[in-house]
């Protein structure tokens, strides 16, 4: 066991747990934060992924060791009390999110996109997401979220 | 202004598109699935699964290394009633005993308070087979069936000897068929096969399951069809409905795969926490998802028409075959609906429909959308493109000089009063993905192209509600009542798994209440607090369930409005709603399923009118064949249909554009490769489903045509685009190279294969760059 420190959402956490414990099993299991889910357990779907010092990681490769320090948000972190995150607004008011499963790993691929750029092409949106696998919508209206989300976050700015 | 009572007008809420009803939670990431609940003092759960096809269980080793004491295990000695999960028969038990009839079969559960002990106990159990002879396709069955050898029958005896269920649908005449296809300008046939096809919902299967000796037993998890899982549970555990709850949690995609198989992994985990004395998790990982679950029916069809010069359809043979694997599970209700589907949305004269769902030993399979029609249509819709290029006639003038219209009769026997405009939905799909025009010019543009560029379309139906008399048979039962607080809940046991029920429901509800959408609640399904409106499949929900929480609310304002309390509009219901609370103690409604007097069906003649009514759809796919990779995309998509009244137009086209997305799918990518029955690339690393990347523009339209059996006239929906899109891009594809592709899923492998072919001779030897790109079609 080792102790492993790392801020999560804004506050500073600590945690004993074998070191190579999986960083998803960390979140869900240590922390209580439920919103990062398994769906494959081998990096293919994205529905546990976690922002990393910013880098969007799927939270099931990494043992919790290589996290310590490091600076984590994930779905629960996005929201602003009881405002949603402009993104999370637009995935409710474009049909976005389904079964809602992946949505959450998602929501975090396009905070990881529009941050790095925020008025993707839809050839952009297509490559950014393509790490997150979604079985319900054919994605079409994931896309129309993200560039809804694009506008808004720009007029907001 | 300000003393006259202001009049609540609330705008149309069915057809506008407000919030999805558990969506702020879903964004959130605070939606609660099944695998995101622990109870107190709960323990996990395993499977110990066969390892071969088909044997005798001879021994079962425990290793001395694994402190057995510690783990709860069961075994079907266990099972206080009887060791079977019910479907429509009893041949699937719960638990193998004695006997293993297919890879990855459950034989032994295990719980234990530490997940992570299970995985060293489950492989610390040794078990030894005798094995016997086992068959993996149709054919194989077919070939054990007719070998006379009863050792190589693996499932029934006599006339069901490997044979779950056939079906003989006839229209017209056999005698003066016969005389037809004797005489007929053109007999045409031709063969297609698809493939399984694994559900992929993101959100494996996963239940917890209680015991108490009293109050009997409890299972809540990602599902369905709650009451599905009662009467599975009432007979495993031999006790009485009222002590066997269900409970669906938020459940992450089911698209079928949790129709029948939660009443599975229910049992098992409900009868852990008998043997434990604790409530047990079993939530499968990807892999044992993937091995161990139910998947699409793999399916062959023949045809063999007689066709007129002038391309009408005279006559036909259809021989519809499904591999049902080692259970007959939902195999005669599957291959029921892809029987009927099998004649496309044409006038047959005379048609014969010889249909069979076969056994093999691969994991049975099961529900998944479209249960049957994806591959009865596939096949007549890759069909009528033979038929066209035979006669020598366009895909489309072939297709509408035998559409079905409004007055005709479908091969069933089914007379269309309602509108049916396939002509126009033709006409509309075709003009608005410029059909012609793209056709022309891809004939032009591919002649030196490396990417070979096509169009196809397909042209098809699907029948919303149960199959024949299923929705007599079901007697859905819809409640309403009022919370203390005022407002209207619906009691369902219709479960939402993404498509939308909590929010249509709701819908429904406020338009015929006249209050706002956000005012309606709906309850979760837990079988101790809501009646049973069936099972949510088969595309009933918003039509069947639909009509009947508008009945439902018809009534409760019927009562409220009598009361004299209720004048209208969301605050006045709040307040009316109390009042009458106050004076009655508690009001509640209830609308229960009556069969429309027009919606006959015969099951011993198989004719009738075999569903209340029907979407159509054509959709049009336009593909780019790569020359030098052999890979396929999907560039352009149009899906244009005619589901009654819309009531979501957000969600309706979310549904569209999934399920043409699945559709993809199953026509290109996803392949279950099977070894001796088990499926080997059970894993999303490769097994693979379309990304982001992979999908092309997709533009929905809608025609109306309100329908008189759904809420505020809708019709079904969810499974209609899982139909169309295979045989539009293999048509597609056709058009492209001249390969008349008749095998789904359809992969670079198969394409690189078939266009390095040289005619006459075989493959193996050829070097692609000597054999070239190989186009002509010479089979007839």
């Amino acid at each position: 066991m080792i102790t492993i420190k790392f801020e999560v959402n804004g506050c500073d956490r600590s945690v004993i747990t074998p070191p190579l414990k999986r960083l998803l099993d960390v979140l869900r299991e240590d922390l209580g934060l439920h919103g990062a889910k398994e769906g494959c357990g081998e990096g293919e779907c994205g529905s546990c992924a976690v922002l990393l010092n910013g880098e969007l990681v799927n939270s099931c490769l990494l043992p919790v060791l290589q996290v310590d320090g490091a600076a984590l948000v994930t779905i629960e972190g996005l929201a602003d009390a009881q405002e949603l995150h402009p993104i999370q607004q637009c995935f409710l008011e474009q049909g976005g999110a389904q079964c809602g499963i992946c949505t959450p790993g998602m929501i975090l691929a396009t905070h990881h996109l529009l941050a790095r750029n925020p008025h993707p092409s839809l050839e952009e949106i297509r490559e950014g997401l393509a790490g997150n696998l979604c079985r319900c919508t054919g994605y079409t209206r994931i896309f129309h979220a993200v560039e809804a989300a694009s506008r808004r976050i720009a007029e907001s700015a | 202004m300000a003393d006259s009572m202001p009049i609540e007008h609330e705008p149309r809420i069915v057809g506008a598109s407000p919030l999805r009803k558990e969506g702020r939670a879903k964004v959130l990431g605070e939606a609660r699935y099944i695998d995101d609940i622990a109870l107190p003092d709960m323990w996990f759960g395993a499977t110990v699964r066969s390892s071969v096809a088909r044997g005798r269980i001879v021994s079962i080793d425990y290793s001395p290394h694994i402190p057995w004491h510690e783990y709860a295990i069961v075994t079907a000695a266990d099972i206080p009633g009887e060791n079977t999960i019910v479907h429509l028969s009893k041949d699937h038990p719960c638990l193998a005993q004695g006997q293993v009839n297919h890879p990855d079969e459950p034989i032994l559960l295990l719980a234990h308070p530490e997940k992570a002990a299970l995985h060293r106990a489950v492989a610390a159990i040794e078990i030894t087979y005798e094995e016997l002879p086992a068959v993996f396709t149709i054919e194989e069955s077919e070939a054990a069936l007719a070998s006379g050898d009863p050792a190589r029958i693996i499932w029934g005896h006599g006339d069901h000897a490997n044979t779950f269920k056939t079906y003989v649908m006839t229209a017209g005449d056999p005698e003066q068929s016969a005389e037809i296809f004797a005489t007929a300008d053109f007999v045409i046939e031709g063969e297609y096969r698809t493939g399984a096809q694994e559900q992929l919902y993101i959100e494996n299967n996963g239940v917890i399951g209680e015991y108490s000796p009293v109050d009997g037993v409890t299972v809540r998890g990602s599902m369905q069809c709650p009451y599905y899982l009662v009467h599975a549970l009432e007979l495993v555990f031999n006790l009485p409905a009222e002590k066997c709850r269900v409970i669906q949690t938020e459940t992450g995609g089911a698209f079928g795969g949790k129709e029948d198989f939660p009443s599975v992994i229910g049992s098992h985990a409900a009868l852990l926490a008998m043997k434990s004395g604790h409530p047990v998790k079993m939530c499968y990982d990807r892999a044992e998802d993937m091995a161990g679950t139910t998947k699409r029916h793999p399916s062959r069809t023949r045809h063999r028409t007689a066709v007129s010069r002038g391309g009408k359809l005279l006559a036909g043979e259809i021989e519809f075959a499904l591999d049902g694997g080692a259970y007959a599970t939902l195999s005669p209700v599957v291959l029921s609906r892809g029987t009927i589907h099998a004649s496309g949305p044409y006038q047959w004269p005379h048609l014969t429909v010889r249909a069979k769902a076969m056994a093999t030993n691969l994991p049975p399979h099961g529900a998944f959308r479209g249960f049957g029609a994806p591959q009865s249509l596939f096949a007549i819709e890759r069909h009528m493109d033979k038929i066209a290029r035979i006669v020598g006639l366009s895909p489309e003038e072939v297709r509408r000089r035998n559409f079905l219209a409004t007055g005709d009769h479908t091969a069933t026997g089914q007379h269309l009063v309602d509108r049916v405009d396939m002509q126009h939905l033709l006409t509309r799909a075709l003009a608005e993905s410029n059909y012609h025009e793209k056709r022309e010019r891809f004939n032009r543009e591919n002649q030196d192209a490396r990417i070979k560029r096509g169009i196809g379309f397909a042209a098809f139906m699907h029948g919303a509600g149960f199959t024949g008399s299923g929705e007599h048979r079901l007697n859905s039962l819809v409640e309403m009542e009022i919370t203390p607080e005022g407002r209207p809940r619906i009691l369902v046991s219709s479960t939402e798994f993404g498509q939308g029920t909590n929010t249509i429901l709701c819908q429904v509800a406020a338009e015929t209440l006249g209050i706002a959408y956000e005012e309606v609640l709906i309850a979760q399904p837990d079988t101790r607090d809501v009646p049973n409106s069936g099972p949510t499949v088969a595309s009933r929900t918003a039509m069947i369930v639909g009509k009947l929480v508008e009945r439902a609310s018809m009534q409760l304002r019927a009562t409220l409005t009598a009361s004299g309390h209720f004048t209208g509009g969301s605050r006045n219901f709040r307040e009316a709603a109390q009042r009458y609370l106050s004076e009655h103690g508690s009001l509640k409604t209830s609308a229960r399923y009556e069969s429309p007097g027009d919606v006959a069906w015969d099951d011993n003649t198989y004719r009738g009118a075999a569903y209340p009514t029907y979407a159509w759809a054509v959709y049009v796919a336009e593909v780019a064949v790569d020359l030098d990779t052999y890979s396929v995309s999907v560039t352009e998509f149009h899906a244009l249909q005619e589901v009654g009244k819309v009531l979501h137009p957000i969600l309706a086209a979310g549904q569209i554009e999934g399920g043409v997305v699945q559709g993809i799918g199953y026509a290109l990518y996803e392949k279950c490769v099977w070894q001796k029955g088990h499926m080997a690339n059970n894993q999303m690393t490769n097994y693979i489903i379309p990304t982001s990347a992979d999908v092309p523009p997709i533009h929905v339209s809608f025609e109306e045509t309100p329908c008189i059996h759904g809420a505020y006239g809708a019709k079904g929906i969810g499974e209609l685009p899982m139909d169309g899109p295979a045989p539009a891009i293999l048509n597609a594809i056709e058009h492209a190279t001249g390969i008349a592709f008749t095998e789904i899923p359809l992969l670079p492998e198969d394409i690189y294969e078939r266009m390095t072919r040289s005619a006459g001779s075989g493959s193996e030897d050829l070097e692609p760059a000597i054999a070239g790109p190989y186009f002509s079609e010479k089979v007839y």
